[in-house]
């Protein structure tokens, strides 16, 4: 298990206006290029000191890989990075003021608390 | 010694920017009243005649991130470039440019320090709507100098509640140790009842408004000891998972010092989460 690594998918994303566009059009496509060339880059480092260790398991891989974020709720990433970069996405598509965060809050109203650990 | 001319605490809303610029169909219907409130508030810090401004908040992932996650961190730079591309993108945020006032922060670093804080510190920091938010309320002409300091209320573990106003007490006690004869407000903004990214986010009030109702007793009374008696890491995940925001209105209870009401108190009732705005004038009353 990684929050740290659907963090980092959800941050390093949300903060590259091309990224939130490929992730928008591709997301299983970009998933699986953001793990292989990027999921292992440290931030500030050069690629050589890159980090070995870094992956996703199958159902972090798949919730972002299906735009799910009901359950990368329920994986514990962090729901502030998950909700700008959902809202980035989506918001476009609903005619009416917050009618992407109504529906999302809508989508996750089965959670009861305590709401899933996000501490990483 | 420096002069604390005026303690502010104040919740910080992205979207006020935008409500307050807008126009025609775009403005929305609870614009002018917002507008009016933050006028007011705005009044408060005008009045203190200000020559420095330290500012309190709290990086929302932007430069600061989980590889390398300071707890509390003072900026000590010449300038300081603010709001990011995603404030661009979800709020209309302008992007802004402040001047740094070195020798407040070093003093504030060497002194915290000192007394027992290790302040972690950048000399490369933008910094983002949480300290934007109040400069655009407060003192929109952004023309004071400034001492940027961050706290981590977003990426557990954090620190106790108590720590946070300990902090508080130690900046007013190192502000009123500043060598020379400077006016400097200290302003922090934080959160009331919210929640972000959860079932319980963009409800027609906060997610808690009996949370609301006695933060804002605490708040406006200075009463440290009933909020640290009721609050804790646990506790401020049920009035809404972003409450722990909180925590930064709780370090300026402890700026203001405890028992100390405040001189001006103001709220408003928004969708999805209440604004809150206190000043306190230290010694009784502005210059």
């Amino acid at each position: 298990m990684s929050k740290y690594l659907m963090n980092k998918f959800l941050y390093t994303v949300d903060r590259d206006p091309e990224l939130v566009e490929r992730y928008r059009e591709d997301p299983r496509g970009t998933v699986e290029w953001w793990e292989a060339e990027r999921a292992n880059g440290i931030l500030n480092v050069l690629s050589a000191e890159q980090s070995s260790w870094l992956k996703f398991d199958d159902a972090e891989r798949e919730a972002l890989a299906t735009h799910d974020y009901p359950a990368l709720f329920g994986l514990g990433a962090h729901p502030f990075l998950a909700l700008t970069l959902f809202i980035a996405m989506f918001e476009r598509d609903y005619p009416e003021p917050l009618g992407f965060q109504l529906e999302y809050a809508q989508r996750l109203s089965h959670y009861a608390l305590p709401y899933p650990d996000i501490a990483t | 010694m420096a002069t604390v001319a005026a303690v502010i605490a104040s919740t910080h809303h992205p979207f006020y920017y935008r409500a307050s610029t807008s126009t025609g169909e775009d403005r929305p219907p609870f614009a002018d009243e917002w507008v009016a409130k933050i006028t007011a508030f705005r009044q408060t810090l005008t009045r203190a005649n200000a020559d420095v401004l330290v500012l309190v908040g709290s990086d929302h992932f932007h430069q600061l991130w989980l590889d390398n996650m300071p707890q509390f961190l003072v900026g000590k730079a010449p300038f300081y470039d603010a709001n990011w591309y995603n404030e661009e993108r979800e709020f209309g945020l302008p992007r802004m440019f402040f001047t740094g006032q070195e020798d407040l922060s070093a003093h504030i670093l060497r002194d915290g320090l000192d007394a027992g804080f290790d302040l972690a510190f950048s000399n490369e920091l933008r910094i983002d709507h949480s300290v934007t938010c109040p400069m655009i309320t407060l003192r929109p002409e952004a023309d004071l100098p400034i001492v940027p300091i961050y706290t981590n209320i977003f990426a557990p573990p954090l620190p106790q509640p108590k720590r946070y106003v300990q902090l508080g007490q130690m900046i007013r006690e190192v502000v009123e140790s500043w060598p020379g004869d400077q006016r400097v407000a200290i302003i922090g903004t934080g959160h009331l009842s919210l929640e972000l990214g959860g079932p319980r986010q963009f409800g027609p009030h906060g997610p808690d408004p009996e949370f609301d109702r006695k933060a804002v007793e605490w708040i406006a009374s200075g009463d440290i000891e009933k909020a640290l008696g009721e609050v804790s890491l646990e506790s401020l995940w049920e009035p809404g998972n972003a409450t722990h925001g909180f925590l930064d209105f709780m370090l300026m209870m402890g700026v203001a010092g405890a028992g100390q009401q405040a001189d001006y108190v103001d709220s408003l009732d928004l969708f999805h989460t209440m604004e809150a705005y206190f000043t306190w004038y230290p010694k009784g009353g502005p210059a």
